[in-house]
């Protein structure tokens, strides 16, 4: 007992334990559970991320135009408020459900497994009476250059919409975002006529310091420039069974 | 604001760390932050503030520990300087993040009875 004041201080003890983990281990848990699920289904999960009016929605509907239903597409789409963007997926022939996340600034594992069993796959299972997973899966993220970033979501892999009316500076702006990209799609190329002081090469410069291996894309949603190239990337994806993503090299550094 | 869903996810882990060894109290939980992690530390500290209210973390110090962002040349392993255009001189390849992106719980300090 302690002699000062008579509380029993000497009887406290005091542990030290190491823990060495992620602290989002429970999300990344929950992601490797969603990957099973896009493995076992063949499915190549995209997730795409990038600002508010970065062209997003625009890019999804130009893919399932290019497309013209030589491969199943679906989408799940986040948002604060609303269900406009899956609307317009859906008008484009994708089937898609919105993920309405209130005040939450990014998706999650849990979100994401939610609507694939709750909504997407369940809601085609019941109209079509068969189950039958799309070939291509689109994650549309909310709308955001920074929280996304943080959470993996089972995706095989990160795609950023950049539009260059953004400015080509974002990469520098907004290091973690890029440097989490497989493929960075510089969108609305048909405005570049019209800005001064923004060019391909400038957001290339910019993407090299901060996410090296990232792959670069200009296209038009609007005019369909480089949408054959965006195709071609998603089949080369197909065909690896998803490369090997910015989220597993991540994983594998920490 | 993605800082107070990490600190809600950091909570929890302490807490079951502090479960294990039926801990009444937590005096001090250590984490570390990479550089290009995606988290802000003043806001995570303020989160951690105003979420451990309650919690076994109410007299728990957050110390946080940052770790610098290092890239590497994914063929010789060189460590490529993190400024400029990041590719290694010698291979031209492009440079992997090695470091800097980690999010980590490292040690939770506890009373135990």
């Amino acid at each position: 007992m302690c002699e000062t004041c008579g509380c029993s201080e000497s009887e406290r003890r005091f542990v030290e334990v190491e823990v060495h983990e992620s602290i989002l281990a429970a999300n990344e848990r929950q992601a490797a559970h969603n990957r099973e699920h896009f493995q076992a289904a063949r499915t190549l999960a995209i997730n795409l991320m990038g600002s508010p009016g970065s062209g997003k929605t625009a890019l999804l509907e130009a893919t399932a135009a290019a497309l013209g239903g030589r491969r199943s597409i679906a989408a799940m789409s986040g948002d604060l408020a609303t269900d406009r963007d899956a609307e317009r997926l859906r008008a484009a022939g994708i089937p898609a459900v919105a993920i309405t996340t209130g005040s939450a600034c990014h998706l999650d594992a849990e979100m994401v497994h939610d609507a694939l069993h709750q909504q997407l796959w369940a809601s085609r299972g019941t109209r079509t009476g068969s189950y039958e997973p799309a070939e291509l899966l689109f994650i549309e993220n909310i709308g955001n250059l920074v929280c996304p970033a943080v959470f993996d979501l089972g995706q095989s892999s990160n795609v950023v919409a950049l539009a260059v009316t953004e400015g080509e500076d974002k990469p520098l702006k907004y290091p973690v975002m890029f440097q989490r990209a497989d493929l960075v799609v510089l969108t609305k190329t048909d405005l570049l006529p019209y800005l001064d002081g923004v060019s391909v090469a400038g957001v290339r410069l910019n993407l090299e310091q901060v996410a090296p291996a990232a792959t670069l894309l200009p296209l038009s949603a609007k005019t369909g420039a480089g949408i054959g190239a965006w195709i071609a990337w998603l089949e080369t994806q197909r065909r690896a069974g998803g490369i090997e993503s910015a989220a597993a090299r991540l994983h594998d550094a920490r | 604001m993605h800082e107070y869903t990490i600190v809600q996810a950091l909570i929890d882990r302490v807490a079951e760390a502090a479960r294990g060894y039926d801990a009444p109290r937590v005096t001090e939980v250590r984490v570390r932050i990479g550089e290009l992690a995606g988290v802000e530390t003043a806001l995570l500290r303020k989160a951690y503030d105003v979420f451990r209210e309650r919690t076994l973390c109410r007299d728990a110090p957050l110390v946080i520990e940052s770790a610098a962002a290092r890239w590497a040349c994914p063929r010789c392993h060189r460590d490529v300087a993190a400024a400029g255009v990041l590719r290694c001189a010698r291979c031209d390849r492009p440079a992997i993040l090695v470091e800097g992106g980690e999010i980590v719980l490292e040690r939770v300090a506890m009373e135990v009875q």
